[in-house]
């Protein structure tokens, strides 16, 4: 029986086990949308196209599904082009279907035609170009293939408005993929997986890296092991937290630029670097030259590429992590490394970080009380939802992720605006968990259209907008290295409370810390979304701080003395 | 050092920009880059040569088999090849001069294809090195025009992937991925 392509469409989706679209519709993606009404699938209709993207991403980083974003040719396309290279840079499997002008306009200017598998070729995994009904069934299908296969990464099919109203039979079976199996790389080497449990088993002062490919391969029991057998600590990068848990007691915390001083200590006077799917970021690292300078490095990932790219390596064993530390397991000898861990240990009454939280409350509300409070009054169970900057760090300092998937944020793009629609995504991947959004004032700003979004929705996410009156990291940026000339980062922010009364989401606002944990517990409470301003210290910075080029153990401290004085240790 | 790879592609519209895509963002330098058919008509056959150190072009090689089109990807380096490069070359020669250069073009095995009145076209194939040494022999008389292809680059003795030519299951053709390094 034929069907139209626009049928083929949803056809496809729905075997791929597809239920939530996250679009906008538009001229050239029209007959798609018409024929969405024949199938079982919600559509959750965005503000804005790239809000559409950032809410499949948080979908399937909560969820590990992949999410699906619909939108029109030209500039609901363009719009896409930030959540895509948000998911490209983080690894986050997504399929973006977009209207075209008919096959017979392109290339003639013809109105919202863009060429959008140009635009989008260095930031998704793979594109097409689907001008006939018989091709769509395929793409999908390998575009599915693609995002989910290897390191995942969105894919952006593009088809024509003729080939949505032409006819076609659908043939699923017909569609089978096979080319991204053509670069299934053989697993390494017996003698490569010796090299490294060798290296493993004569380590004295062994470190690993715990990286977000422990999250996207589920490894963490295999990793779990690895440290708990061989008295292994681990650090963690950005997105790798919650993909180990934090109160694990060989868990030393984040590493790199805002990583805790005791962590990145550890690294440079590692003798051996374990990195388990993590890709040596700049923010990670520091000067590369001066980093981690008598450690040997085994590096593990899907990703070939990666091998040497930032940092040599002693052992490169490609493949999934999950494999190759089953793999290796069975030969890693139990071992007990008393003395480096002590030593590590010893450090961690020199945090530079513990201070605020620890401080009684001196009339001033800071981020880190709020961060800490919320971790407290939520049990560390809650989705947490970061939009990217100051309180992105502080967040990652000061709620302690032990949950898998627990996590959200735009790592690799560093996306402003991403929080929102993110977490309107995870939720409803999710719909059963706590969600908050830990947003600045600067990045809330961008994408907040999506609270309405939220009640079309009928979704409850709780936000916390953590509201200092500058976009802080810039500032901070400023004040420590352009000698405090804050050009441009001041910023007015609306009456938060009236914009959630406007938008019919409770709203409430904190300027002192007595307050947190009630306006917490009504946010909570409130039926809908529910919204928090966080009135904080204005000219609070970020510490510790790893300045760009510097070494990573040459951390920038937190001023003292200070009202804002080191107090110690915290036992997490 | 320059590295060759010879890469596979499915033979379809973009692969081209694919691929040069993915050099210009890397950054990777490509010193030639061809592109034609093979004995397999779905397929195409690259060969590009970089300019770049060994871990580099390693690194090329890994970004191209994580190409959708791309069915193979090999590095010549280690492997006795043929490497070769067609050159057509417009040199200033008048009546006086003509012999003389006609002479240096028998020497390096190049034709003559086309004579006016005060110039040649010469037409020369082979390794890069034989096609630099005669544009250095030949800038002396004034060369107006050059046009290059870039290498094509075949393996000597033995094919360079046997299955492209009967399986339509590409394999990998070296033997071992995980690398010492």
């Amino acid at each position: 029986m034929e069907q139209t392509g626009a049928q083929i469409i949803w056809e496809c989706l729905l075997k791929m086990g597809v239920d939530t679209v996250f679009g906008y519709p538009g001229g050239a993606i029209l007959p798609t949308y018409d024929a969405m009404t024949g199938y079982p699938v919600r559509h959750v209709l965005v503000r804005h196209e790239q809000s559409a993207v950032h809410m499949a991403d948080g979908y399937s980083r909560a969820s590990g599904r992949t999410g699906v974003v619909v939108a029109t040719s030209g500039p609901g396309a363009t719009n896409l082009v930030t959540g895509l290279a948000t998911a490209m840079l983080d690894s986050i499997p997504l399929v973006a279907i977009t209207g075209q002008v008919g096959s017979g306009l392109l290339g003639t200017d013809a109105f919202q035609e863009v060429d959008i598998t140009g635009i989008t070729l260095p930031v998704t995994k793979h594109n097409y170009l689907v001008t006939r009904a018989e091709d769509i069934a395929p793409a999908i299908r390998e575009a599915f293939a693609v995002a989910t296969s290897g390191r995942p990464g969105p894919v952006l099919v593009d088809i024509t408005k003729d080939a949505q109203q032409g006819k076609a039979t659908f043939e699923w079976e017909k569609a089978m993929p096979t080319r991204h199996l053509r670069h299934i790389p053989p697993f390494p080497a017996a003698a490569e997986l010796e090299r490294a449990v060798a290296m493993i088993n004569e380590a004295k002062r062994p470190v690993i890296l715990a990286g977000h490919g422990i999250q996207l391969s589920g490894a963490r029991a295999e990793v779990l092991t690895l440290a708990e057998r061989a008295d292994i600590p681990f650090a963690i990068t950005l997105l790798g937290l919650g993909a180990v848990p934090a109160t694990h007691p060989h868990s030393l915390g984040m590493m790199g630029m805002h990583g805790e001083a005791w962590v990145n200590q550890a690294i440079q006077e590692a003798d051996l670097l374990i990195a388990l799917g993590m890709r040596f970021d700049d923010r990670v690292t520091g000067r590369l030259k001066a980093y981690a300078p008598d450690a040997k490095k085994i590096h593990i990932d899907i990703d070939f590429s990666e091998f040497n790219k930032n940092v040599p390596v002693d052992v490169a064993l490609g493949g999934d992590l999950l494999q190759v530390l089953r793999a290796i397991l069975p030969k890693v000898q139990s071992a007990r490394h008393t003395p480096w861990l002590e030593r590590i240990n010893s450090w961690r009454g020199d945090s530079a970080v513990r201070d605020i939280k620890n401080l009684p409350d001196d009339g001033h509300l800071y981020a880190a009380h709020v961060m800490h409070d919320l971790w407290k009054l939520t049990k560390g169970a809650a989705v947490v939802v970061t939009d990217v900057g100051q309180h992105q760090m502080w967040e990652a300092q000061y709620y302690h992720h032990d949950g898998e998937r627990s996590l959200i944020t735009s790592g690799g793009a560093g996306t402003m605006g991403f929080a929102l629609p993110a977490a309107i995504g995870a939720k409803m991947a999710c719909p059963d968990a706590e969600v908050w959004v830990v947003a600045g004032d600067g990045g809330f700003q961008m994408t907040f259209a999506e609270l309405m979004t939220a009640v079309q929705e009928d979704v409850k996410v709780n936000i916390a907008i953590i509201n200092n009156g500058f976009l802080g990291m810039v500032r901070q940026w400023q004040e420590l290295f352009y000698e405090s000339r804050y050009a441009a980062t001041p910023i007015l922010s609306p009456d938060f409370v009236k914009l959630a009364e406007a938008f019919g989401v409770h709203g409430q606002r904190v300027d002192k810390r007595a307050d947190v944990a009630s306006a917490v517990a009504a946010a909570r409470a409130a039926k809908g979304t529910a919204l928090i301003e966080f009135r904080v210290e204005q000219e609070d910075s970020v510490y510790p701080m790893v300045a760009a080029g510097a070494a990573l153990h040459d951390m920038i401290r937190r001023p003292s003395p200070s009202p804002l004085a080191e107090t110690g240790a915290d036992p997490v | 050092m320059t590295h060759v790879l010879v890469v596979y592609t499915d033979d379809e519209p973009g692969v081209l920009t694919r691929v040069a895509s993915l050099f210009r963002r890397r950054g990777f330098n490509i010193h030639s880059l061809t592109v034609g058919p093979t004995e397999r008509p779905s397929v195409s056959r690259m060969t590009v040569v970089v300019d770049t150190d060994a871990n580099t072009a390693r690194r090329a090689v890994e970004h191209l088999r994580k190409l959708v089109n791309v069915l193979e990807v090999q590095q010549l380096g280690q492997h006795a090849k043929v490497v070769r490069d067609l050159a057509l070359i417009r040199v200033s020669a008048n009546a006086t001069q003509r012999s003389e250069v006609l002479q240096l073009v028998q020497v390096f095995r190049s034709n003559v294809v086309d004579i006016a009145e005060d110039s040649l076209v010469i037409e020369c194939t082979g390794s890069l090195g034989k096609i630099e040494a005669l544009v250095d022999t030949l800038r002396p008389f004034g060369i107006l025009e050059m046009g290059r292809t870039g290498a094509v680059a075949m393996t000597r003795g033995l094919r360079t992937d046997p299955s492209l030519v009967s399986s339509s299951e590409p394999v990998r053709a070296e033997s071992s991925q995980s690398m010492s390094v």
